[in-house]
């Protein structure tokens, strides 16, 4: 661009190179710094955007007589297309994201968690590189190829193994969504354990542990933290999934007795229900009004994850 | 082992074994727990791969799906996904590295950029449904975009905005202070240094987001399926340019969704093949990024 010509003779250094910069150059300047503030402000417009759009579709139902938000909350009686008496409950999808979640965590946690411990401490430079960019790998494939899977491979497994009358439920859920999650959790719990100061491990080693002792009596106790954030990120990604859940938990709308049952979650309805609401009807604002209740669960999960992150950083 | 020996006293006692024993078990342990992640996956791709074989070939992916999407190839839906990809690419990309710039380089620690950093960090925890139901309030009714590639490709570029702003922040944080002081020290302005000095610096790690935004936008479904893609759409084979910007299209991902469960009838390696186009085409933009990463590392000069 302008850059201060070295060769001419320069006195008076401030007025030369003030006098220098043309005055387009100066203005392009402002304009393009303006442009990098508007764009740095523009994740605040889009995230108040999203809520705001959702909320106004959302909202006329919440003004309606006829609907009421407990019933809605709270009643596991879903039937938006009844001909006499249509009822808004989605209880019954509440009940499936969280034990379809709860699923999940249950197995991507362990797995998560030891699978960091090993890459941050038990193996060599080499095998971390390439354990890295699997797990790379593995949080690169699309949800709808989990879906696939979930229906495809996983299904006939759970049959064959399980005896389940049918192989798309609640466990088919729950296994691919841990393996959907499990990447986040590595990553993040990696970082938390590599956070702990050298000092602790030496001190350790110092005192003569085991690389188990080391592990179980100080790195964990100290990253403990971290490690939270991480369970919750997962969390976070497991409430939102929608394609891979819809493909896989097999779409019934009642409360699960076992991992057996199939499911419907909060996302999944979404999913498969917008298509068919007439735009402007009861039906499609209340799914709008679920679109809202999964933007706050996942904004409240995602503030606190970062809150407990930040708080490390500090320190 | 021998007891009875003079060096005795640096030999292994049984606590010393026991503690051996346990440390070797705690490695197993969670190198089995690592191994249990990789496996399943390079099992179940491998699966995958021979499901598909009696359909993967240049021609399934040039050939449009015929007889009802029950026969054929994926053209449409490859070429729409592509459409998809570069448009919202093209929304994102400046954005993104702009707003990176701001944050990375103007931003001082004040509660408004804190308010920016958990809006960013939130933006990319928003559900992808919940993105669908805004592109579809947003772009589809209020700005009457209509079902369009446009619509969808905006609330895609939304959605993986977080995905650029992360990595070329962290491109940008990767450049030594001491470049932009010695750069102010010679009467640079503040945007001339970001320009001459910080940009050229991180181009490759820019590069790498922008590479990571291709790949997630290309696997995403939820957010398209309701604002700009379709079941079905005719198209000539082979046909490079076969949508126009205000018109829906197909796209990989929702064709997987579509022929999976759908679709009765449809030849049986058909969904596996499409599964694996898609695998095979998000796998490959992201070792790209990967080697490029690698090579980056190995050439930095600081």
């Amino acid at each position: 661009m302008t850059e201060p010509n070295s060769a001419t003779p320069a006195p008076p250094a401030f007025a030369v190179r003030a006098a220098k910069r043309a005055a387009w150059a100066v203005v392009g300047e402002k304009i393009l710094e303006a442009l990098v503030y508007l764009c740095g402000f523009s994740a605040i417009v889009f995230v108040l955007g999203i809520f705001l759009f959702v909320f106004k579709e959302a909202f006329p139902i919440l003004a309606n007589d006829n609907f009421s938000l407990t019933q809605f909350l709270f009643s596991p009686e879903w039937y938006p297309t009844s001909e006499v008496n249509k009822r808004y409950g989605v209880f019954a999808m509440i009940a499936g994201t969280c034990s379809v979640t709860v699923l999940a965590m249950v197995i991507a946690v362990p797995f998560g968690l030891g699978a960091a411990i090993y890459i941050s401490e038990f193996c060599g430079h080499k095998t971390r590189e390439i354990l890295k960019i699997v797990i790379e790998f593995l949080a690169a494939v699309p949800s709808v190829v989990w879906g696939f899977i979930g229906l495809t491979v996983m299904s006939r497994l759970i049959v064959q193994y399980t005896g389940a009358p049918v192989g798309v439920n609640m466990l088919n859920g729950g296994i691919i969504l841990a393996l959907m999650c499990v990447p986040i959790i590595v990553s993040i719990s990696e970082d938390a354990l590599k956070a702990v100061p050298d000092s602790y491990r030496e001190a350790a080693i110092a005192l003569g542990v085991t690389r188990w002792q080391l592990v179980w009596r100080v790195l964990l106790p100290a990253a403990k933290n971290g490690l939270l954030a991480a369970v919750l990120l997962g969390v976070g990604r497991g409430v939102g999934e929608t394609m891979a859940v819809l493909m896989a938990t097999g779409h019934a709308v009642h409360i699960p007795n076992s991992v057996f049952d199939s499911v419907r979650t909060l996302t999944a309805n979404i999913a498969s229900e917008l298509g068919e609401a007439p735009a402007g009807s009861d039906h499609y604002r209340v799914l709008f009004l679920i679109g809202v209740l999964l933007f706050t669960l996942t904004f409240a999960v995602n503030l606190i994850a970062d809150t407990i992150v930040r708080g490390i950083r500090r320190k | 082992m021998n007891a009875s020996t003079g060096h005795a006293m640096f030999g292994e006692t049984p606590p010393v074994r026991r503690k051996l024993r346990q440390e070797a078990l705690a490695q197993w342990v969670f190198g089995a727990m690592a191994a249990a992640m990789i496996v399943p996956l390079l099992l179940i791709v491998g699966y995958l791969v021979v499901r598909a074989a009696p359909s993967l070939n240049l021609e399934f992916l040039l050939e449009v799906p015929k007889r009802g999407m029950t026969e054929g190839g994926i053209w449409p839906a490859f070429v729409g996904t592509l459409y998809l990809v570069f448009l919202s690419l093209a929304f994102s990309a400046p954005i993104g590295i702009l707003a990176a710039v701001y944050l990375n380089e103007y931003a001082r620690d004040n509660w408004f950029n804190r308010v920016i950093n958990l809006a960013v960090i939130n933006l990319a925890g928003v559900p992808s449904i919940v993105h669908a139901l805004f592109g579809l309030g947003a772009f589809v009714y209020a700005a009457r975009f209509g079902y369009s590639i446009i619509s969808a490709s905006l609330t895609l570029a939304i959605m993986t905005l977080p995905v650029i702003i992360a990595a070329t922040r962290e491109a940008l944080a990767s450049v030594p202070r001491s470049f932009r002081e010695a750069c102010w020290n010679v009467g640079a302005t503040r945007w001339q240094t970001i320009w001459a000095v910080v940009l050229p610096n991180s181009i490759s790690g820019i590069l790498t987001g922008i590479i990571l935004e291709v790949s997630r936008a290309a696997g995403e479904t939820a957010p398209v399926m309701f604002t700009g893609v379709v079941f079905f759409k005719a198209v000539e084979r082979g046909d490079l340019f076969p949508y126009y910007l205000n018109e829906q299209c197909m796209a990989l991902s929702m064709h997987l969704y579509t022929i999976s469960t759908q679709v009765p009838g449809v030849k049986e390696s058909i969904p596996f093949a499409t599964a694996i186009v898609l695998l095979a085409l998000v796998l490959m933009v992201n070792a790209a990024a990967i080697s490029l990463r690698v090579y980056l590392r190995s050439r930095k000069k600081w």
